[in-house]
């Protein structure tokens, strides 16, 4: 039994109460992903799981057997850093930087939910082949993850920057 | 090289009348500039190291258990069932904690940190509904978890206070801040606002916020004989170790403490009990401790902004001129605390009248010890006073912007001190336009998009200069021409480790990449509070301090074979990497080579800040416009914030890109105190009902549209880099903002915080 954290074999915990989030941070030295409530409430645990985003405090590590993890940690290659984590930096898209891994884990999840047509609930046409990444599309999927220093528009920006095609900005009333 | 290639002469001596101002605040070149975070790879790779992250041989994990009485004594506690659970190292109740003492409480001691001087665990009295009354020690954090979930209490209740009519019906008297009374009077506004033709008068409540930092409060301590290493997550190193240190009996110098990341402060990071708990369990235990309280465990131990209820009126003449300005109510605090939100703060800056009355009222009640939360006052205190202002216009048929620009003030209104630098009604002009202010219709419910109602909003921003006495600094200039600045101040978001590297490399005269600005930790000079926006002034006027040491100190090793001999502090700048005479045809040498003459590899220099006396000769204040859309759902109530401008005057700006973020998330957290954030408080029992990130709402990205934010960059002749200070500015005024554009969208007057749709049905 191994599970896979950024393309290494890790043993599981034996304690089977062991949350996913603390396996990382307390077991395996991996604090990148952090913990603001431990309860699904505030998304900055984000981690993405074969290349979907979860929230790690409310995935037992056992359950991940033979998964494949990927953390804050893991999202650079060959130490440089991913055009997201970039885009974070030259867009002020955090003050404090607590919830930024989750952020960004949470964004690559979610780009790729879009590519795949996954509609969301301010999709007006669900069964549109195509889902362009507006600015209410993006808020509207990134409100899982929240961030209390307020940088919320350089988050938008980076996002926007990274993974949409330059559009107007509709009103944000929906 | 500086940018323009000037030298930049040392900054003032004092901060009193006759002084110069900063030379920096006039200078654009790294100061103004658009840095980007220098701890940013670190941060967005999540290499930055918080205080539940730093590892430690043989760590154990703490659990807390809380009372759920709010006032009488533990009659039986049974630990036993706990004790035996596997991995338990220790369960430490109020019968074998070791002896403390008192606590130096924040506002009652220089260095005071502790939210409240209770006893901490040292007898079996409930002061409040969730204090702590064990500790679990365990090896691992589920096994911490569970043995405190088996421990069994049983309480002797004793009546407590817990709602509001109570403990106001048992008495209120008038608050104080820092020593000063919360109330004046100037002439009779009672009697002007009864003989004044046009008037409101209202009352306008706010309720309980909690501060949700989404880093969870925690600590990795350990001690070594008398010597505590703590990794803390604080807004005030030196404070905690004094604390700590007073609290053990130890020297403040045994206790380290270290805060190089902080997850989100906004005034919840001082020191609270599980400091002090999990200190006391590891020297029982004798081993490390890891202390991460649980999101409800925050809501338990660390205090938030009380609840307020607050009156205002205003008596006015046909023109809008002020006769009668009257902000007076009611705060919560506790009788073990120092800090009634003190709501008049903005009434005794913002505008003339002639006559004014301002008292803040304070009821005791049996909880938490409540504490600052961003801009303390002024957050809840601009939304009854610009509310009443917007409701003062639509009754005499002015523009609110106009209103308040005729009750401009000459000077302070209520100290009558000359204003340092004010420029409001600029701010109003440039962002009025920006926004198209022009295009709102003064008569509410009159524009309609479909189901939306739109409304525009304004409001005026306001946060006071501070500098608080006890800044110092280091620095340690080396031959390779790299300059080191040590101060104990903090960087919890705010962006002060890149601007202060901005600021240290312009006033010494190199590049950004030489600079290293260390702070975060209680072993560096300096008691630097981050709080009451204070720390940008209190490391300027630092650092100009230490640098004037260290440019002595450098021209007396200059010698006489130097381009430089002769010249004192006074007649040299920094340029290039080194001094220069600032007359014409002065000499210039640079740092490497005036330390290889006097064969040194550094030279290093400390100074303490001169005292702050610039806020005792002049009205020192930083100022916004605020303007806001809304769209408010004729069908649903629901509310949208479409559209958000804030237009800022805070004297000179040193970083405009986290300047910006600074003012945005300000504003961003405005809103949520506008339209959704609140802690319930069970008035039967006096526990906080909704203690989680899901029950306490904070805006989240749909809530948030892009916000607008300009700033008129006018440096202030009395503050170091000309700047006043910009954390706190952004929350206050928004609340206002927000409900005199509901107002206009709707026709419905909310004065009761938050503003839910409920209130609009």
């Amino acid at each position: 039994m191994t599970i896979s954290i950024n393309g290494s074999a890790e043993e599981p915990p034996d304690d089977p109460r062991v949350s996913l989030l603390d396996y990382l941070r307390e077991h395996l030295g991996l604090p990148g992903t952090k913990k603001g409530c431990d309860q699904g409430a505030c998304g900055a645990c984000t981690v993405l799981a074969d290349g979907e985003r979860i929230l790690s405090c409310l995935a037992l590590a056992v359950q991940y057997d033979g998964r494949s993890i990927t953390t804050i940690e893991g999202l650079a290659t060959n130490g440089s850093l991913h055009p997201l984590q970039r885009a974070f930096i030259e867009d002020d898209g955090f003050q404090c930087g607590y919830c930024t891994p989750g952020q960004i884990c949470s964004a690559v999840g979610m780009a790729d939910e879009v590519q795949r047509g996954v509609p969301s609930h301010v999709t007006a046409d669900l069964s549109a082949e195509t889902i362009e990444l507006s600015h209410d599309e993006l808020r509207e999927r990134m409100s899982g993850n929240l961030c209390r220093c307020g940088a919320h528009n350089g988050i938008v920006a980076a996002i926007t920057q990274t993974y949409a095609r330059p559009a107007p900005t509709e009103g944000a009333a929906r | 090289m500086t940018a323009d290639g000037s030298a930049v002469a040392l900054g003032p001596e004092n901060w009193g009348p006759g002084s110069t101002p900063d030379p920096l605040s006039g200078k654009h070149g790294l100061v103004g500039a658009q840095v980007s975070r220098l701890d940013g790879p670190l941060k967005v790779r999540g290499a930055a190291r918080f205080a539940a992250e730093v590892p430690m041989e043989g760590m154990v994990y703490a659990a807390l258990v809380y009372s759920t009485i709010a006032k009488g004594r533990i009659a039986t506690l049974d630990t036993s069932a706990a004790q035996d659970a596997p991995g338990v190292v220790l369960v430490m109740t109020h019968e074998n904690a070791p002896r403390l003492n008192p606590a130096p409480t924040f506002l009652a001691a220089a260095k005071g940190g502790a939210g409240d001087n209770l006893p901490v665990m040292q007898d079996d009295r409930i002061y409040w509904n969730g204090q702590p009354i064990a500790v679990v020690l365990a090896e691992t954090h589920e096994q911490a978890g569970h043995a405190a979930s088996l421990l069994r209490a049983t309480y002797a209740p004793e009546d407590a206070v817990t709602s509001w009519h109570e403990a106001t019906a048992r008495g209120t008297e008038q608050g104080s801040f820092a020593g000063s009374p919360l109330g004046l009077q100037i002439g009779d506004a009672e009697a002007a606002l009864a003989a004044a033709p046009y008037k409101i008068d209202a009352t306008y409540h706010s309720p309980r916020h909690n501060h949700n930092a989404i880093e969870l409060h925690a600590a990795t301590l350990a001690w070594d004989g008398d010597e505590l290493i703590l990794h803390d997550t604080t807004q005030g190193v030196q404070h905690t170790a004094f604390t700590l240190a007073e609290v053990f009996g130890v020297r403040e110098d045994q206790v380290h403490v270290s805060s190089p990341y902080v997850g989100g402060g906004f005034g919840g990071k001082g020191m609270w009990q599980h400091h002090i708990l999990a200190a006391a369990a590891a020297r029982l235990a004798g081993r490390p401790v890891r202390i991460m309280l649980s999101r409800e465990g925050v809501y338990r131990v660390i205090g938030g902004r009380s609840a307020t209820e607050q009156r205002l009126a205003i008596g006015a003449q046909a023109d809008g001129r002020f006769d009668a300005l009257i902000h007076t109510g009611t705060a919560i605090k506790t009788a073990h605390n120092f800090l009634p939100e003190p709501f008049i703060f903005p009434t005794m800056c913002l505008y003339g009248a002639g006559s004014i009355t301002l008292d803040v009222q304070v009821a005791e009640m049996d909880m938490l010890a409540n504490t600052f939360m961003r801009a303390p006052g002024e957050a809840v205190g601009t939304f009854a006073l610009e509310s009443a202002i917007d409701e003062l216009a639509g009754q005499l048929g002015l523009d609110p912007v106009e209103l308040r620009i005729r009750n401009e003030p000459e000077s302070d209104p209520t100290s009558g001190k000359p204003f340092s630098e004010r420029h409001l009604v600029e701010a109003y002009r440039t962002g009025a336009e920006w926004f198209g202010w022009d295009q709102r219709n003064p008569r509410p419910r009159a524009r309609r998009e479909g189901e939306w109602l739109v409304g525009l909003g304004t409001a005026t921003a306001t946060y006071p200069y501070h500098r608080m006495p006890g800044g110092a600094a280091r620095i340690t200039l080396s031959q390779n021409g790299h300059a080191r600045v040590e101060i104990a101040a903090h960087e919890m978001g705010m962006g002060t480790a890149t601007a202060q590297s901005q600021v240290a490399a312009e006033r010494l005269g190199l590049p950004l990449d030489q600079v290293t600005f260390a702070y975060g930790e209680s072993s560096f000079p300096g008691a630097v509070l981050a709080g009451g926006s204070q720390q940008t002034a209190s490391i300027g006027s630092s650092v100009i301090a230490a640098q004037r040491e260290l440019v002595g100190e450098l021209l007396k090793l200059a010698g006489d074979d130097s381009p430089l001999a002769g010249l004192g502090p006074d007649d040299v700048g920094a340029v290039d990497g080194g001094l220069a005479g600032l007359a014409d045809g002065g000499g210039w040498e640079s740092y490497t080579e005036i330390l290889g003459r006097a064969g040194l590899d550094e030279v290093s220099a400390e100074a303490s800040a001169p005292p702050p006396v610039e806020a005792e000769n002049w009205s020192m204040h930083s100022y916004g416009a605020l303007f806001c859309e809304v769209r408010v759902s004729a069908v649903t109530g629901e509310i949208r914030v479409s559209r958000f401008l804030g237009s800022f005057d805070c004297g000179r700006i040193i970083n405009g890109k986290t300047a910006a973020s600074q003012f945005r998330g300000g504003i961003i957290m405005g809103l949520g105190l506008a339209l959704m954030e609140e802690t319930l408080f069970d008035e039967r029992t006096g526990r906080v009902m909704n203690p989680s990130l899901a029950d306490y709402h904070v805006p989240v990205h749909l809530d948030v549209p892009e916000i607008d934010v300009m700033w008129t960059d006018i440096p202030d002749p009395h503050a170091p880099m000309g700047a006043r200070g910009i954390g706190e500015i952004g929350i206050t005024g928004v609340g206002a903002a927000v409900a005199n554009a509901v107002y206009n969208a709707t026709g419905t007057r909310v004065r009761d915080l938050p503003i839910t749709l409920d209130k609009l049905l």
